[in-house]
């Protein structure tokens, strides 16, 4: 039978069938017997562990633009984005305005302003009447590297 | 001890779920089509403002399509199960236990938990995690049968002032609610039984609450005095693992202990397939699209979690318990880990169709079960034994069969190459 999938659904093992799960603790292969310190690896490092803290509240973007440059941040990069932190003074945010999706540094004080981290870019000033809304705050880049 | 049920439903489910990568229409009318854009099967509220009815044809509102510069989209059931997943995944979290009813609608088992905490402020606190964390706003309705909580969810929709969450716990409140509730807004009490219940002068759902139970038993049915007993607060209907819906069926159980061996969790996986093929077929509709979720207990602390659903779409509507099963063996075999405790298991079936007529007529003699699986064995068996090639006329004779859809939004969450730009 013909089966197309829909998709994995990303919460929270983000990163599936092609994951890379590094032993912690792997013993050598002797082969025709079951190695004795098998019984010792006791987990593998998953990436989803170290950056995913609210699978059910996690989604992923795409950069498009470069107003983020100065904060490591460039076009094609993938943001990892948690919807479950309220965003606060200085954090990363993937902000709702104009009917946009951006992201920006978020500043709180003095003034409301999304702050674009490069010099070419002016601040978005957040007034009364913007409708402003923080979609979630960033919290991984993933960056791949092509290969030549 | 006092039954308390909680029903969690979201609000506008599959039009919510197409903006919430697109705040460009935070206030366009959206509308979500059905299999080959033929009608609206979901509204946003600016489309339920502007008149825009359920199950209206595409080409019926083309007019005010054009007018009200309405958005339409195809259904893009990748999205949907996967915000859905995330929504009863938290429900499942907070409540102790979970029916999940549909796509979008769950019941929480509450009882016992206001010794714990004020019933309003937990159904709020629940309400505020789902909307926070996967951006889809549910309503709750709080009461002691499933019925009346029901009419409270109802109630958390139709009020803003409610805040969308509705504590039905009071009788008080009960009787002042089902005195403004038309009796065709119960939940079960169809439109051809609300006909006769107003002939009779049955107008409110208070006006059946405070009908005779018996009397209703035998002018109509037992489900319906099952209704009239739920309305004055004494719990008929149980929270359920299983249960069919018009647009989707689930079949899901949480394990009676942890399950670790994959063999295990495979035969649990290919026995709510075969329960949800039958439920299927109980309803005569055929299904295209299917889902398997498997998830460890978010209940003990410290222990590594897994939740993973993955969703399939079949070339061809089926309710073979066998294409079903195939198709679920390998979304399982793609979505399972080792390594983790699992506590739940589940089957998704979406998409429905009604049944071919040219399949009933040369086919499906009769809508006997057993004989359209012998005859799909037979089938099987001319396939296999490689001197023949029979297939249905459905499938068409191009291998490739597609459906229309024109409007399909990108699988914001489901695939790599879809992601959501941000500038």
């Amino acid at each position: 039978m013909r089966v197309t999938y829909l998709g994995v659904t990303e919460s929270p093992s983000f990163i599936t069938p092609n994951s890379v799960r590094i032993p912690l603790y792997a013993e050598g292969v002797s082969a025709g017997f079951p190695s004795p310190a098998q019984d010792f690896v006791e987990r593998t490092l998953d990436l989803n562990e170290f950056c995913v803290s609210h699978p059910t509240a996690s989604f992923f973007v795409r950069v498009q633009g470069d107003s983020m440059m100065d904060a490591g941040i460039f076009t094609g990069d993938v943001l990892l984005v948690d919807k479950s932190l309220t965003a606060r003074h200085g954090d990363i945010v993937i902000a709702c305005i104009h009917g946009e999706m951006t992201v920006k540094t978020l500043e709180l004080h003095p003034n409301v302003l999304l702050q674009p981290r490069n010099r070419a870019y002016k601040a978005i000033v957040i007034t009364e009447e913007s409708e402003l809304e923080i979609f979630g705050v960033v919290t991984s880049v993933i960056r791949k590297y092509e290969r030549g | 001890m006092q039954t308390v049920f909680a029903l969690a439903d979201c609000n506008n489910f599959y039009a919510s779920c197409e903006k919430l990568f697109r705040p460009d229409l935070k206030h366009v009318p959206v509308v979500v089509l059905s299999n080959n854009d033929g009608c609206v099967v979901a509204r946003s509220k600016e489309a339920k403002a502007l008149g825009i009815k359920m199950g209206v044809p595409l080409f019926q509102i083309k007019d005010q399509i054009q007018q009200h510069g309405i958005v339409c989209f195809s259904s893009n059931y990748a999205l949907y199960a996967d915000l859905s997943n995330r929504v009863m995944t938290i429900l499942e979290e907070e409540a102790p236990r979970v029916e999940v009813y549909s796509i979008d609608e769950a019941f929480m088992d509450l009882t016992g938990v206001s010794h714990a905490v004020d019933l309003l402020t937990f159904g709020q606190q629940v309400k505020a995690k789902v909307d926070k964390w996967t951006g889809i706003t549910i309503g709750v309705g709080i009461a002691p049968t499933k019925t009346l909580a029901k009419l409270a969810n109802h109630a958390a929709k139709k009020y803003p002032a409610t805040g969308g969450v509705v504590d039905l716990m009071s009788p008080d409140r009960q009787k002042r609610l089902l005195a403004l509730v038309d009796v065709g807004d119960v939940w079960g009490v169809g439109r051809r039984i609300s006909t006769r219940l107003k002939e009779q002068g049955i107008h409110t759902a208070l006006d059946l609450a405070r009908a005779n139970p018996k009397a209703i038993r035998s002018e109509y049915s037992v489900v319906l005095e099952r209704t009239v007993r739920e309305l004055n607060g004494t719990s008929c209907l149980e929270l359920e693992t299983v249960r069919p819906t018009k647009q989707q069926i689930v079949c899901s159980r949480s394990f009676g202990h942890k399950v670790t061996d994959k063999q295990e969790l495979r035969e649990a996986v290919a026995k709510y397939t075969t329960r949800a093929a039958e439920k299927l077929r109980g309803e005569q509709r055929l299904c295209r699209v299917v889902t398997v979720f498997i998830r460890t207990s978010p209940f003990i602390p410290g222990e590594p979690q897994c939740s993973k659903a993955l969703s399939a779409e079949l070339p061809n509507p089926t309710d073979d318990t066998r294409d079903l099963l195939e198709v679920t063996n390998v979304i399982f075999q793609q979505i399972y880990r080792a390594g983790f405790r699992y506590a739940k298991a589940g089957v998704m079936l979406a998409d429905f169709y009604e049944q071919g007529t040219f399949q009933e007529d040369l086919f499906r003699p009769s809508t006997n079960r057993t004989q359209s699986k012998a005859l799909m064995s037979v089938v099987d068996k001319i396939n296999h034994s490689g001197l023949g090639n029979v297939f249905f006329a459905s499938q068409g004779t191009s291998p490739t069969w597609s459906m229309k859809r024109e409007h399909l939004s990108p699988a914001y969450t489901t695939r790599w190459g879809d992601l959501r730009g941000v500038l």
